[in-house]
């Protein structure tokens, strides 16, 4: 059921503030969410004021500078900073998106940054992922064939058929859209969610794939698929420029397309 | 540590409004309104069936300004309703759900559906005020 509101325990409280140091050219606020497990206290949020020449131009730039520079226990996950790995998916400037990828002069004022909405927080900037992953694991994102492969080569697909799978194979499994959307939100504990259901799609217009049928089978559901109500906040969201609104309308076409 | 005592983290309380969501739960809203004003209507039609006088209650409250203003809320759900629904309908063939199109789509919804809520009640208080 929809909760509009957040919990008790997670209700976010005034953290601390920590000054740039005397001099600083180009200062700007940076607001981050903290929790600590351990503190048994609720999340706060803290403002860091950095100096903007003393970091490189992106908003995972400053959250490195401020975790090298300012505070060893902001928490945060980062690993390729280009793009292409998807740990530092996050909430800034009121939308998801990779740190990495986000220019800090692209936010006006104070650049707020939170973790993916409507997770459970591990620590800081990290969500727990474990159930998104599980259901990405149901949706069985491998190739699944009846018929034997050719003895002397791999399964082979037209250049066109190939083709289908661009705006697919792209996902990095960020979840900037799953958590983006009120939808998933709302009913993530059986509704896919855009992510989840982009990778499906993926697989079923794989002309190698021979289960199409049976992926349909999975998602035939009211809610692991029909929850998407095209609010769009999804293809708004993903940092790569993909469009998992459009996939799930592919597969809605599909269930028709076979009744 | 179980993941009931982790703290959710905040969701509607920063996502940023954009013009597709704001539509979309607008959608839901005048749906809602919608299902009101059929029960102001089924009141109304049931007053004309039981006799002049209770017509004639009926007419005088949704006459008063504050039925009119109801009146025009609920026509302008209406249209709003039936424009967005229309959009729907050009998704569910899997038309317009480019960022781009649903931006362009979402405010030509709105435009029309208030254009079309000023045409009626202009042809309304005119020709069966």
């Amino acid at each position: 059921m929809a909760e509009f509101t957040l919990p008790a325990n997670s209700k976010i409280k005034p953290g601390k503030t920590v000054k740039a140091p005397a001099g600083a050219k180009r200062p700007k606020n940076f607001a981050i969410y903290r929790w600590e497990p351990d503190s048994g206290e609720n999340p706060r949020l803290d403002t860091f004021e950095i100096d903007l020449d003393k970091c490189g131009p992106m908003v995972l730039d400053a959250l490195i500078h401020i975790k090298n520079d300012l505070d060893s226990s902001v928490t945060f996950r980062r690993s390729c900073r280009e793009g292409i790995c998807g740990s530092c998916a996050m909430n800034i400037d009121g939308t998801n998106t990779l740190a990495c990828l986000k220019p800090i002069e692209e936010v006006k004022g104070d650049v707020k940054i939170y973790p993916l909405p409507h997770m459970p927080v591990v620590k800081d900037l990290v969500p727990d992922l474990t159930q998104v992953y599980a259901q990405y694991t149901s949706i069985e994102p491998w190739l699944k064939t009846q018929t034997p492969p050719p003895p002397d080569r791999e399964r082979l697909q037209s250049e066109d058929d190939r083709k289908k799978l661009d705006g697919m194979y792209e996902c990095i499994l960020c979840f900037c859209c799953s958590t983006s959307c009120p939808s998933y939100w709302w009913n993530g504990d059986r509704y896919l969610g855009p992510a989840i259901l982009l990778a499906a799609y993926r697989w079923i217009a794989d002309s190698r794939d021979e289960m199409a049928g049976e992926r349909l089978d999975e998602l035939e559901d009211p809610f692991r698929l029909y929850r998407c109500h095209t609010i769009m906040n999804c293809t708004k969201t993903c940092p790569k420029g993909l469009n998992p609104a459009k996939a799930i309308a592919e597969i809605k076409k599909l269930m028709i397309a076979r009744h | 540590m179980t993941t009931r005592t982790r703290p959710l983290s905040p969701h509607l309380q920063v996502y940023k409004p954009q013009i597709t969501s704001v539509l979309s739960i607008l959608h839901r809203m005048t749906g809602v309104a919608l299902v009101a004003g059929t029960l102001v209507l089924v009141y109304w039609l049931a007053a004309a069936a039981d006799g002049p006088a209770a017509y004639a209650t009926a007419q005088g409250w949704i006459g008063s300004w504050l039925g009119y203003l109801l009146m025009i809320g609920w026509s302008g759900a209406f249209f709003y309703h039936l424009c967005n629904g229309i959009r729907h309908l050009v998704w569910d063939v899997g038309c317009g759900l480019t960022i781009d199109a649903a931006t362009k789509s979402g405010w030509t919804v709105v435009f029309a559906s208030a254009g079309l809520t000023v045409l009626a009640w202009v042809l309304a208080l005119n020709f069966w005020g």
